[in-house]
């Protein structure tokens, strides 16, 4: 009798567990999808402000922001930002993952450290450092020098992602291209870009999605070349106005189709080529 | 007399201070097939890179077909390898990793194709061109990676442990098939592998290496029944070494004195003389056994410690008295005759003429 009571005690002690951490990951996705919902929810309200009850459903908010020249100049030069980022981000990762798959020098660890440093300096500091620098070199408000910034700040991504994929490469896979008659180029091409490819699109998607939500260094070095992030902080500077929300919703949909699709490409096409 | 198709002069290949390969001379005719074996380490893998380009000797030259080839780096070469790992293009399907070559000479999509079919239908894979090579068996893989290096028709064909991957069974098979690939197209294979059976199967000559030099070349009987040194008799196993002191020269057989007893063994060469140090061998399918003593020239008498069962060949490891192990193959139908599970003493013997004296 008394084995029986204690099974029963401590089954009711795991279900407790069991149902207190099922309610703390719930907390979890409520504390970060939450207002990301309300936003949704609230750029197709009429009510100027929000607030419950939801007043009419309405399109007032995203017809106005479709109206609006500074929306569209803002989202065509995060898209030239962000496409630019990720090309110039990529190649970059790619490169410096290469070498270190490929060769041995002396302070490869030091190398290796300096080239990872960029995301862990706080973005405040890097965007002042690099707004100093570029009007030192004349080169501040342009929008190329978004684009510089933002490929240092995620090449070290793209480099990460690219590795990770070469580290699962056969080490004679390259010997045997060359073996087979291919120029250290054109394995390149033939068997090592290839072989690649899942992380290096997925890197481009990622490093694009990155750089179209950064918002500090855009801010400092932009100068009047005002991205989306930059224009959502200066409308709710001016008045509170749904139309935040409405583009809001427009950037979150934007970032997560660009993750998404980053993640589906590393996970399911690098698991199914490689064994 | 034709010009060998492989020499190597005096090479030598350090990896900082660690020598892989020290001073070696070889010379490898065309046509012939050669297996390189050795305990890992031995430096024949990196033998085999070096003909391949892969890797650069660090003194020595290297000729294949009468051009110096220490700088020719590896895409300029006609030396494809059979990879142990196989390394197939794993984003290629079979048809297009056999391609690769092809395609790296710059042949034209519909020659590729043709005699990318053409060799996959050769060794029996030709329905599997269009899969993803992830999905193939070990087997059927092995032959595409064969078709690979084979679809360029080179004169050398090199493999590194290609067989160290697969099942017992299709080993044995893809020895006929290579053996039976090296005598239709008359290319020079260029084997290396760890792997005693295989290398005698298949080779003309083996080459065994040791340590980065050679230790023993020659033909795999030549090797077995007469191997050059202690390390070659060890390495081929089944043999028994027996060390001892030259007690008597008569005729062309010595005395020998060990601790196992007194053995006579014949001396061909009559250079040995009275007093000195010697090492004979005796393989252990030479050595007869029996439950009781034996009139032979050499005899010991031993307790059976275990027994070691290959199908039709049966070994048996035996203790002497003074405690030495010696082994004895025979028949496995010759077994029922000896009663070996009854205890009690056995009684091995030999002529004279089946050691083997190694050579000083």
């Amino acid at each position: 009798m008394s084995g029986q009571q204690s099974t029963t005690s401590t089954s009711i002690g795991s279900r407790l567990l069991d149902w207190s951490l099922r309610g703390y990951v719930v907390l979890v996705f409520v504390f970060i999808f939450a207002p990301i919902l309300f936003s949704v929810v609230f750029s197709f309200n009429s009510a100027r402000f929000p607030t419950i009850p939801l007043e009419s459903f309405t399109l007032h908010w995203y017809q106005t922001i479709w109206n609006d020249p500074d929306v569209w100049t803002a989202v065509r030069n995060s898209l030239i930002v962000s496409v630019c980022t990720a090309l110039i981000a990529t190649l970059l990762g790619f490169c410096t993952a290469y070498t270190d798959y490929r060769y041995n020098f002396r302070f490869k660890s030091a190398y290796l450290a300096l080239v990872l440093l960029p995301p862990t300096i706080p973005l405040i500091i890097m965007a002042l450092a690099m707004l100093a620098w570029f009007s030192k070199i004349g080169a501040s408000g342009q929008l190329w020098s978004i684009i510089i910034a933002h490929s240092v700040l995620t090449a070290p991504f793209a480099m990460a992602i690219i590795r990770l994929r070469l580290n699962q490469m056969d080490r004679d896979l390259e010997s045997a291209a060359w073996n087979l008659g291919a120029s250290e180029w054109r394995t390149m091409r033939e068997v090592i870009v290839p072989f690649c490819k899942p992380a290096i699109v997925s890197a481009l998607f990622l490093t694009a999605a990155v750089s179209f939500d950064e918002f500090a260094i855009s801010w400092f070095v932009s100068g009047l070349n005002k991205t989306v992030p930059v224009l959502i902080l200066e409308i709710v500077q001016g008045n509170i106005d749904p139309q935040v929300n409405a583009i809001g919703t427009f950037v979150f949909l934007v970032s997560m189709t660009l993750v998404i699709v980053a993640q589906i490409f590393f996970t399911f096409r690098a698991g199914k080529s490689f064994s | 007399m034709n010009q060998p198709l492989v020499t190597f002069d005096g090479v030598v290949k350090r990896f900082g201070d660690f020598t892989a390969v020290q001073q070696l001379d070889l010379s490898i005719n065309a046509g012939e097939f050669i297996a390189i074996m050795g305990p890992s380490g031995c430096g024949k893998t990196t033998t085999l890179r070096m003909l391949a380009g892969l890797d650069q000797p660090t003194e020595g030259k290297i000729h294949i077909d009468g051009q110096l080839m220490n700088n020719v780096s590896p895409h300029q070469r006609d030396t494809p390898l059979v990879w142990q790992s196989l390394a197939l293009f794993p984003f290629l399907n079979a048809r297009e990793n056999v391609e690769f070559g092809l395609k790296m000479r710059n042949q034209d999509a519909a020659t590729r194709r043709k005699k990318a079919m053409d060799w996959l239908e050769r060794l029996g894979v030709g329905e599997f061109a269009e899969r993803n090579v992830e999905t193939l068996s070990g087997g059927q893989r092995q032959r595409v990676a064969l078709a690979r290096s084979l679809v360029t028709e080179p004169r050398l064909l090199l493999l590194d442990e290609p067989l160290s991957a697969l099942d017992a069974h299709l080993v044995i098979r893809m020895q006929s098939v290579l053996t039976r690939l090296q005598r239709e197209l008359g290319i020079t294979f260029v084997y290396v592998t760890h792997s005693q059976s295989e290398a005698f199967a298949m080779a003309d000559r083996v080459v065994i290496m040791s340590n980065g030099e050679i230790a023993q070349i020659g033909q795999p009987r030549d090797i077995y029944r007469e191997p050059a040194n202690q390390f070659v008799a060890e390495f081929v196993g089944r043999n028994n070494i027996i060390s001892g002191t030259v007690t008597g020269v008569s005729d062309s057989n010595l005395i020998i004195q060990s601790e196992l007893g007194e053995f006579t063994v014949s001396d061909h060469n009559k250079v040995t003389a009275e007093g000195k140090d010697v090492t004979f061998v005796i393989a252990a399918d030479l050595v007869e056994v029996s439950r009781s003593p034996m009139n032979k020239a050499n005899s010991v008498e031993c307790t059976l410690i275990s027994e070691e069962f290959v199908g039709s060949v049966v070994t048996l490891f035996l203790e002497s008295s003074s405690g030495t192990e010696l082994k004895v193959q025979l028949q496995e139908r010759e077994l029922s005759t000896l009663d070996h599970t009854a205890g009690g003493a056995f009684y091995l013997g030999w002529d004279s003429d089946s050691a083997h004296l190694l050579p000083a």
